[in-house]
């Protein structure tokens, strides 16, 4: 397993008003697994993509990413646990627009102290495999929807994260184009061993996943296996 | 590191309408703070000329005296006394005072003189005409060629006028280091002819110059002179005595102390603000680099780099935009009084860095603030 949540609870505000966002959720990801995480607004689906990120910290249960507890880790290796083992495709993006596209795709590794040449090298090679060498040199607003999804995507791969979270990645994006890019990134990621969970409820893609968790109300009401 | 600080820099310079309203920001405060500081440490320095241009190592004056302008006279036999102190190695008398100068055409022209004593010429300054001994010439004066010699109608060797009512002849033309405060044109003339044709009160001897034989022989003499009534000053000493008089007893200090505060209080509203609207709205993408992996401690720095890049930026503009003013104001203006210092130089930076230091703060607080979950929240 490359993941596993255990009976991971979060809830918001205290008692009278302690609104619940998860619920005792369990599951695990294996290498070389398409997990999908599917359900209605409001149903906890971004939540527990924040807890399992390291972002969100839950009031109970455990969450492990390749053997280390990531809740009992100090906030300096934490960040280092998403840089090194994530990589994140926000639903917005929240791309740099100031940046020229290879720039922002050669963020992460900027981070991992890798020089900004380097970085920049590495990060047209990457924009070359998402079909965008072309574009390296312009900044994001020039692009267009799903060229800037392919960007995100470009920079969370760049640094070969062992987990690739997507939050609602075809959210923006034509019917075609979505699934383009979900093949494209089940393919390159799945091929290197790694895993890859997906916050969707664009039924389009559901084809792709091998498993799918469908929440309602923070909690896990059915696990589908295998639909791809 | 050094590419976090690169991805910061460019971050920086990708909003350029904040970047330039920040650089600007400061540099229009550090040029206000400098040219405020400059013009105060120029009066201070033009308001000190007599002691610097004498250049005596001590100077003895009635207790009451703050400035070499306001001298209170001594009687004659202080110069006596005051060469009979232990530790002294000579010492002689000095006048300075103002006449009334009437030009050739008619006109009135006041004028500093200053009576060096007529057996040493103690205090004279370099001539750039004439000789030297020809100030022992009947009637004879050392004409400044300075911002305010043109005042007396830029007198040539020979050239002749009156001098409260005393006919004065131009013997000499001399330079000093630092032109007088005043805007008054200076005569040398001797002590003699000095307090014989000019001066109407019963003492006349306005300083009184003294070499120590030794610097260890100082203290003694300024001892000697206070138990005598009277007060003995080094010329660092004296200098800061003439300071502190126009820091604290006019208005001068305040005002200018008042303009500083406001430059520095007007340069770090705009580079507070500024920052802090870059930095909210950059907030989300912060945030994504908070979730990416980018610790808060490199978080800080991105900030703490671009907020000193643009107020050291600023430093540079407004210190070169207060010197070229002041350039030019020397240029245009005789006897321009501005002086850049290293002392002000090294408020203005000061200044600075509090301000970029401020700003970052304002903007880190609101970073380290940042849910990277905001990402996930469309």
């Amino acid at each position: 397993m490359i993941l596993t949540v255990d009976r991971v609870t979060k809830w918001f505000g205290e008692d009278p008003t302690r609104t619940y966002a998860l619920r005792d959720v369990s599951f695990g990801v294996d290498h070389q697994e398409m997990l999908y995480i599917v359900g209605p607004s409001g149903s906890g689906k971004t939540t527990l993509l924040s807890v399992i990120s390291g972002i969100l910290r839950p009031n109970a249960g455990t969450v492990t990413v390749e053997g280390k507890d990531i809740w009992n880790l100090s906030a300096d290796d934490l960040a280092d646990f998403r840089l090194h083992t994530l990589g994140f495709v926000f639903q917005d993006y929240h791309l740099f627009p100031r940046l020229t596209t290879a720039e922002n795709v050669a963020v992460p590794l900027v981070l991992r102290r890798v020089r900004w040449r380097d970085s920049l090298r590495k990060a047209r090679e990457v924009l070359e495999v998402v079909g965008l060498a072309d574009k390296a040199e312009l900044p994001p607003p020039r692009l267009s929807g799903g060229e800037q999804q392919r960007v995100a995507i470009a920079r969370a791969i760049v640094a070969e994260p062992d987990l690739l979270v997507l939050d609602e990645p075809t959210a923006s994006l034509d019917g075609d184009t979505g699934k383009r890019i979900i093949e494209f990134v089940k393919t390159r990621i799945l091929e290197a061993h790694r895993a890859i969970i997906v916050v969707t409820h664009d039924d389009r893609i559901y084809q792709f996943a091998t498993r799918i968790i469908h929440m309602e109300d923070g909690r896990i009401v059915d696990r589908a296996e295998a639909v791809a | 590191m050094s590419g976090i600080l690169s991805l910061a820099m460019k971050l920086l310079l990708g909003d350029r309408g904040k970047f330039y309203t920040l650089v600007i920001g400061i540099t229009f405060a550090v040029f206000l703070m400098m040219l405020m500081t400059s013009m105060f440490f120029g009066i201070i320095q033009h308001s000190a000329a007599n002691i610097i241009n004498i250049g005596a190592e001590i100077w003895v004056m009635d207790p009451n005296v703050q400035t070499p302008q306001n001298s209170i006279p001594m009687p004659d036999y202080m110069l006596d006394v005051v060469r009979s102190v232990p530790g002294v190695d000579y010492a002689v008398p000095l006048y300075l005072g103002a006449g009334l100068v009437r030009l050739e055409n008619g006109d009135y022209q006041a004028a500093t003189v200053v009576g060096l004593d007529d057996a040493t010429l103690f205090g004279r300054p370099p001539l750039v005409e004439g000789r030297t001994a020809d100030i022992y010439r009947n009637n004879a004066f050392f004409v400044v060629r300075d911002a305010n010699y043109a005042k007396l109608g830029s007198p040539k060797l020979g050239t002749t006028f009156e001098i409260n009512d005393h006919r004065g002849v131009i013997a000499g033309i001399a330079t000093v280091p630092v032109g007088s405060l005043f805007g008054l044109p200076t005569l040398y003339t001797t002590y003699g002819r000095a307090t014989q044709d000019l001066p109407s009160t019963r003492y006349v001897m306005s300083f009184i110059l003294v070499r120590p034989k030794s610097p260890a022989a100082v203290a003694g003499i300024q001892r000697a002179v206070h138990a005598l009534g009277y007060r003995a000053l080094t010329a660092a000493e004296f200098t800061t005595r003439n300071d502190q008089f126009y820091e604290f007893q006019t208005a001068m200090g305040m005002n200018i102390l008042i303009m500083t505060l406001i430059s520095f209080v007007v340069g770090l509203s705009i580079a507070g603000e500024t920052f802090y609207m870059f930095v909210l709205d950059n907030l989300e993408r912060f945030g994504a680099l908070k979730a990416i992996g980018a610790r808060s401690s490199e978080l800080v720095a991105m900030i703490f780099y671009q907020s000193l890049v643009v107020g050291f930026l600023g430093f540079g503009f407004g210190v070169l935009l207060a010197s070229g003013l002041i350039a030019f104001g020397k240029l245009k203006i005789p006897n321009y009084a501005a002086v850049i210092t290293y002392q002000n130089l090294g408020m203005a930076l000061v200044m600075v860095l509090v301000i970029s230091v401020v700003s970052a703060y304002i903007g880190i607080r609101r970073i380290l603030r940042i849910d990277p979950f905001v990402v996930f929240r469309s």
